[in-house]
Order: C-alpha cells, then structure tokens, then sequence
C-alpha cells in the first residue's frame, strides 16, 4: 500500500472539514479551551489579537513558539498560526512546530515588498488573505490550500468583509459569463494565472474554500457573510474583546450554522452583553490599514 | 428514497454531491424535523467536538438513536466516525453510541501527517479504494459483532460495519469514491422495504433505553 503524506487533497481536504465553522483568535491555553468547548473548528493561536497589535503599533512578528505549543497541547481541534508575508523562515519554524494551518497574514507586518512565500514548498497546508478575485488566485497559485476575504482586522467593523466577499464573488459570476476567448484578457486583468481563471469561470467557484475574515463581531455579522457565500468565518478580536467570551463564541458558532434561520439567530442573540466597541473605518488613516498589505 | 446528511458543520456538501451523483436525493439535516421521512443519515467529516455540541444544543441525538434503532443505515466518516462511538480512547463522552467500538481520535499525529492511500476493501471489490485521511481516527477495538470491512497494512482498522452502522476513518467523498454510498443506499432500500421472510431485526448493540 503506497502511502503519500502532505499532498494537495489532505491540505486542501483539511479546510474542506473546517467548512461551516468558526476559527476563533486565541492568546491563552485557557482561551483555546474555550474556544474549543464553545464549539470552535480551529483555533489561530496568536501573542495579541489584532486590536492589542493594532493598538501597540511597531513590528507584529511571528508568536513565541511557546505560546504556540502550550495552545497546541491544551486542544484537540487543529491549532493554526501566523507568519508574516513573506517571512519564509518563520513559515519553516511554524512548521517544525507541526501547528495544523500555516496563516501567512497581513495582520503582522510584512517581511517582503514583493513576494509571498512559496506555499508549495512546504508540508504544511497554508491559509491566505485576498480582497478580490486576482488576489485569490495569486495566493492560490503559490500554493495556498485555503483562502478568506481579509476585512479590516481588528476593527470590530464587518464593512470591509462584505465589500471584499461581494468583490470576489461579483467577479467570480462576471468569468461565468465570458466566452473562452475573453478568459485571457481577464487573466492579464485580474494579474492571475490562466489556468486558474478558466478553472474558476468553469467552476464558478474558488478552487479552494473560502472564509471570511476582519471584523465580525456578532452571530448577525457571521450570518450575514454565510448568507453572501462564505464557507465559514475567522473570528479575531470579536471574541475575547466582548464583554461575555463564552456566550459570545458559542452564539456564533450556533449562528454560523444556522445562518440562514433569522428565529434561531434572534434566539442565539439575546443577552450576550456588549460585543467589542468597533472602530469606524474612517477613523483608520490609510498607512495603517491592514488589508492593503500583500502583493 | 431520502438519505439525510447531518448539516452542522464540515464537508456535508460533498456528501450530498456524492448521492447526488447516484441518483439519490440527499437532504440536509440541521434540526429533528429533518429527520421526517428520511431512510437513513450521513455523519459527515468536520469536527466532531463541534458537531457534538450543536447535535445536543438543538436536540438531534435522541432522534438519530431511534433512527439507527428502526434499523435505517448510518453512515459516518471520519468525523461522523467519532459520534457514533461507544467509546473514545481518553474518556471523552460518547455522542451517539452505536457502533461498538473504540476509536482514537487524531490517532496518526497532526496535520502533517494526514495521508492519501489505495486501501483495499473486499466487500466493495477487486478495486481499492482511494481513501484521503485528514487528521483521522482509528479503531482501536471491536466488538465480535462488528464487521471490520478495510484495514492499513500495518493491521490497524479503517472501516467497519455492525448490521446498519458503516463507518469509515477516510474521506470516500473527497475521491470521487461512490461504492460506500451505494452500498449505503442499497442498505436504506432494503430497510424500506424488508422483502420476504427478511423481517426487521432490533439493533443488536442496543441494550434496554438508549443513553441520553
């Protein structure tokens, strides 16, 4: 019996069971408890979330490996982490680690003005950040397994998550449309690979599954961006920064689920306390919003 | 003919494109009124700590005991696998304990170790099955009165049958595999209808009330 490990089923294989579940940010072994007992498919396992690395400002590196492995050993549900773009030796690190999910995120500041690490030559599967279609396939092109709409970390505002998920999918359905001769005008367009994008015109779909991620904060915004399209969500700051985490965690999750059945997200809803206070996006100035990092 | 597939959480989508591919209509199952009128329930790959909590939050596990009670099919993978386990190596609680045998969770290591194989499966044919295992169990222990349907070369158990619980520590559905699903199916049809002299048989495992 020929035995193959890391191929590109088990990596992609592995988002596919995450689908229709949340990803919580977790800073503590108590929190990744949590997380897992309030129903969370993954934890991303992190030093600050990204509203204390957006408050702190400076360099946001690479967590303490230490911190990574005390998570890891506290759940059972897959542990991810995040290197900077890039930062292909703390992609390495993470994966001698043996976390499950390699982040190579726009949350922390980037370690290279033009290239992304190149997922391919690792085991371990990666996720990647994307605001639009062209962005989606580049990330998958070098070997990302998974994809989610960036948003604006760390914000507590779902404003930039809808407009970029309505982006990916508006040009997902305008490929639909095209005859074959107008998919090579729209490669050089969007700045992807052909192949990819006539994949994606047959499919109407990503290759790989799509989450969404920066800014949700209540079981109505995880419902919302379920209902646009999205396989599932990434919830950051939106949990330990609410006034009740457990309830918080668990309402979402139940509304990730259900996204569809406004009863049983009203139900979920009721009396969690204050969610985090959010920041309007107009009170970002433009060099420090996170989203606009990655090539 | 109706087969539910359990709609909580994981590839459920797959699980449906698989019957759908067969011809047979699949239904997605979130809630106990989903239940009505299917011939048997898919337990999806996902994680299992997660649907465990949503099959008990909206009150699913008394219904797919008594399902699985009437003698409709269940099938789980992977995941799936896990909830219908009488026991779970490390004491973690049972979700839905049908299947009289105990898996071990995570049971080849983390992420990086998850793996693509052809496993032989006599009951399904000459040809092997292409079997993805992501983050997978294993059986650790059976009880006489399960059939083991496909084993690892090392020996170690990856797929099993007791009367109407099949179960299956890989991901048929991510391989465009269909032979588990058409058994599956075939099984629904002849609890539906019995035929002559076949008769409905209890569940073999069960013993006195379900556990709740």
């Amino acid at each position: 019996m020929t035995v193959e490990t890391s191929t590109w089923a088990t990596k992609k294989g592995l988002a596919q069971m995450l689908k229709g579940g949340v990803i919580m940010d977790v800073v503590t072994p108590e929190q990744a408890k949590l997380a897992e007992d309030a129903g969370a498919v993954a934890v991303m396992a992190l030093e600050r979330v990204p509203a204390d690395i957006r408050a702190a400002g400076g360099v946001a590196r690479m967590s303490d490996p230490s911190i990574i492995e005390a998570i890891m050993d506290a759940v059972t549900i897959p542990v991810m982490a995040k290197a900077r773009i890039g930062h292909f030796v703390e992609a390495q690190v993470l994966e001698a680690l043996g976390v499950d999910y390699i982040d190579e995120s726009e949350v922390l500041t980037p370690a290279d003005e033009s290239n992304h690490i190149d997922k391919h030559a690792f085991k371990v599967p990666f996720v990647c950040g994307c605001r639009n279609l062209g962005e989606a396939l580049r990330r998958i092109n070098e070997g990302a397994a998974m994809m989610r709409t960036k948003g604006e970390a760390g914000t507590g505002n779902i404003v930039e998550a809808v407009r970029q998920l309505r982006d990916v999918l508006a040009e997902m359905r305008r490929l639909r449309g095209m005859r074959e001769d107008e998919l090579f005008a729209a490669a050089k367009e969007l700045g992807a690979p052909y192949e990819l994008v006539k994949q994606v015109a047959a499919d109407g779909k990503l290759p790989v599954v799509n989450f969404v991620a920066g800014g949700i904060s209540t079981p109505a915004d995880a419902a919302l961006v379920m209902q646009l399209g999205a396989e599932g969500v990434f919830v950051g700051s939106g949990i330990f920064k609410s006034e009740d985490p457990a309830r918080m965690a668990n309402a979402i999750v139940q509304a990730t689920t259900f996204f569809d059945d406004p009863k049983k997200i009203a139900e979920v809803s009721k009396g969690l306390g204050a969610p985090m206070r959010g920041i309007a996006l107009e009170e970002i100035p433009d060099r420090e919003r996170l989203a606009v990092r990655g090539w | 003919m109706r087969i539910g597939v359990l709609a909580l959480q994981g590839a459920f989508r797959e699980h449906l494109d698989t019957l759908h591919a067969i011809g047979v209509e699949g239904v997605r199952v979130r809630e106990p009124a989903d239940l009505d009128g299917v011939s048997g329930l898919i337990l999806p790959g996902g994680e299992s700590t997660t649907m465990r909590q949503l099959i008990e939050r909206w009150g699913l596990r008394q219904p797919i005991l008594e399902l699985a009670e009437r003698g409709a099919p269940i099938f789980g993978t992977c995941a799936g696998m896990i909830l219908l386990a009488r026991e779970i190596a490390g004491d973690e609680p049972p979700t839905l304990p049908v299947l009289d045998v105990t898996v071990e969770r995570n049971a080849f290591g983390r992420q990086l170790d998850s793996f693509e194989a052809e496993v032989p499966v006599p009951i399904l044919g000459d040809r092997p099955v292409h079997a993805v295992f992501i983050r997978a169990p294993i059986i650790e222990r059976t009880s006489p009165e399960v059939d083991v349907l496909a084993r690892l070369d090392d020996g170690r158990i990856v797929a099993v049958r007791e009367r109407n619980i099949l179960a299956t520590a890989f991901h048929p559905e991510l391989a465009g595999e269909t032979r588990f699903h058409r058994l599956m199916a075939t099984m629904a049809a002849e609890h539906d209808d019995p035929g002559e002299g076949s008769g409905r048989r209890p569940h073999p495992t069960r013993r006195g009330r379900p556990a709740r």
